[in-house]
């Protein structure tokens, strides 16, 4: 393929584009209730969220990042013209990225996760016919959108119940604190350790048995959870604090177990949303790599790596700014939610992640955090806004279809 | 794009509850130096009492309407905003009452007659005592919101509410009393006097009242 260069060009350019623009808008979605509950100052935020957004886009990032390359579209319908896939994932990325930044300029609460879907979606049933299309695959992924919020807000009420039943209704919750921060910290440590090491790790080329996994993802865990104890010990009690607030050290207790769980969301959002940045990166290049379609070779990691390259450049440009905003606003959720909501959340898309599931991190954590709200957990929640949001992603993918489309037959032309 | 999610966290109206409820306290409390300067007769000083009791009672009243705007009815909150909205009232009764009791007592210029003084003036500090536990069980809310309204806080809560209700049991046994030393030496008084100074004693012990009916709501908000 004479355009073979070219083609490479745009899609390294496209794909970059895209992944700057979810480090620099959708990063800050993930990080905001650290920031909002006082967990991380908006310094530390951007350099656990560029670690970690990174260490999930390579470590975790590849299934789904499978799923968006050759799950939707169906191979076998362009055998016989390459190119045709390839003018669709350019103009895919092209329409994802420019509704993106079209939304959010207008302040729309969209989905990066879904306006991709929707582009590629949308090429493929006007390029290749609506049989082209994987629709069991699709269905399944629409169906995790719904799944994603729900389960997050489920585990989210179960993990702020139990925050309730054995810290905040007891007359010591401060040494119940203590006694059950390191115990947390092994909980969600090992369950995403466990996730990742199962599912992801494929993708840099370990194999492990189960039961070696295990050993790891709770050892792991329970390194971790040492750690965290010797730190939780270290918290001075704030007389002064308590007199006010008498759950003042016990916040501390959960904002430093917020570090863990904002780590923890940074990682489980670069292990999904790097794919909707690289997955129609990954599939333009192995065929314009190889000229053939439906190759069954697993994603390059250098993909990944450039993802989660991408990823950091826009935190590093603009992440700050928009990280500031978003926490700057939450002032009423304190540590012991924000940390029940982000365990749900981190987990559900971890989980997502590994099953290959391209789900919104932003619904799974609006999920989460209703999930604490229906345990009574957060003074007041804006239900008419969280309306909004559910409502957006139906929005969302018809705009991103028909862009795709329009971009599509534009690349047509241009290339002949 | 990135801002929407901190939009669906609504105002907390618990801080601008207590804030509201310090106001009610502070306007009710000046009443014990409004009625010090009606028993002497110290006009000029009762005035400017007066006009600090006006000015507070204001000021709650602002925060009032602040607060029920920022409580429309699409949000999702831990115990139903009706009563959230009913606890606001009553603690704006607590401002509303020391403004008519002190403007029904300055406008007439009356005066305390000197054998009930001593006993009127404790049951006015008596019934702010209950308004000053009134604010004391509302400066839990925030710990309340934290537990979720159980156990031990609940507990603490409800202990404040009881000591609340004494206070207020005492204030009705002095009203009482009061009522019939007044009534012993009505004959003696110019009769308008006296009908406007059992209507003083009620509303003063209304700010008791109320006092305990701030504990009653923030009690229902723990059956929840």
């Amino acid at each position: 393929m004479e355009d073979q260069l070219i083609y490479l060009g745009l899609a390294t350019f496209f794909g970059l584009f895209m992944a700057w623009g979810i480090g620099a808008n959708d990063v800050a979605n993930a990080m905001a209730t650290s920031i909002g509950s006082g967990a991380l100052t908006v310094r530390k935020a951007l350099v656990v969220a560029a670690i970690f957004e990174f260490g999930g886009a390579v470590l975790a990032g590849g299934e789904v990042t499978s799923t968006i390359r050759r799950g939707i579209v169906d191979s076998s319908y362009v055998v016989g013209d390459p190119q045709l896939l390839i003018h669709g994932m350019l103009a895919a990325l092209l329409a994802a990225g420019v509704w993106l930044l079209f939304a959010s300029r207008r302040g729309w609460p969209v989905s990066t996760t879904h306006s991709i879907i929707g582009s590629i979606v949308g090429f493929a049933v006007v390029a290749l016919g609506v049989e082209a299309v994987e629709w069991v695959q699709v269905v399944t992924i629409v169906a995790s959108w719904v799944a994603s919020p729900l389960m997050a807000g489920i585990i989210a009420y179960i993990v702020f119940n139990s925050i309730q039943w054995l810290i905040l209704i007891r007359p010591d919750p401060l040494v119940r604190a203590q006694r059950y921060a390191p115990v947390y910290i092994f909980i969600t440590i090992s369950l995403i350790a466990l996730v990742t090491i199962l599912k992801g790790l494929t993708h840099v080329g370990l194999e492990l048995t189960f039961a070696q996994s295990c050993t790891i993802a709770l050892g792991f865990g329970a390194v971790v959870a040492i750690i965290g104890a010797w730190f939780v010990r270290r918290i001075p009690v704030d007389k002064k604090a308590e007199r006010k607030f008498h759950f003042a050290t016990v916040e501390r207790v959960f904002a430093l177990l917020m570090v863990i769980t904002a780590c923890s969301m940074a990682f489980a959002h670069g292990s999904n949303d790097v794919a909707n940045a690289i997955g129609p990166v990954a599939a333009v290049i192995s065929v314009a790599r190889s000229g053939v379609v439906g190759q069954a070779s697993p994603v390059p990691i250098w993909i990944l790596v450039l993802g989660g390259f991408g990823l950091v450049l826009g935190l590093g440009t603009f992440g700050r700014h928009v990280i500031a905003t978003v926490g700057g606003r939450i002032t009423n959720l304190t540590p012991t939610r924000g940390f029940s909501a982000e365990l749900a959340a981190a987990f559900t898309i971890v989980f997502a992640s590994g099953t290959g599931m391209p789900v919104s991190t932003t619904h799974t954590l609006v999920g989460a955090v209703l999930g604490v709200g229906m345990a009574r957990g957060i003074t007041a929640i804006n239900l008419g806004v969280v309306g909004r949001i559910f409502v957006s992603w139906i929005v969302t993918i018809p705009a991103g279809a028909a862009l795709a489309i329009v971009f599509f037959y534009a690349l047509q032309l241009a290339f002949g | 794009m990135g801002n929407y999610i901190s939009r669906i966290f609504g105002a907390s109206p618990v801080r601008p509850l207590q804030d509201h409820m310090q106001t009610c306290y502070l306007c009710a409390k000046e009443l014990v130096a409004f009625f010090g300067h009606v028993a002497k007769a110290d006009w000029d000083q009762a005035q400017s009492s007066r006009e600090r009791i006006v000015e507070l009672e204001q000021e709650a009243d602002d925060m009032k309407r602040q607060i029920r705007g920022q409580l429309p009815k699409s949000l999702l909150m831990p115990v139903p905003r009706q009563d959230l909205l009913e606890l606001l009232l009553v603690q704006d009764r607590i401002a509303n009452l020391a403004r008519d009791v002190s403007g029904l007592v300055l406008g007439r210029r009356m005066s305390i007659p000197p054998p009930i003084q001593q006993e009127f003036l404790a049951f006015v500090s008596r019934n702010v005592d209950a308004a000053k536990k009134a604010r004391k069980s509302i400066r839990e809310l925030d710990e309340l919101y934290e537990s979720g309204f159980r156990g031990a806080e609940a507990e603490l809560v409800e202990s404040l509410v009881n000591e609340l209700d004494e206070i207020e049991d005492e204030t009705d046994v002095m009203q009482a009393r009061i009522r019939a030393q007044i009534f012993a030496i009505e004959a003696d008084l110019p009769p308008v006097d006296v009908i406007f100074l059992y209507r003083v004693l009620e509303l003063t012990g209304h700010v008791g009242d109320m006092a305990e009916r701030v504990g009653r709501r923030l009690e229902l908000l723990l059956s929840h």
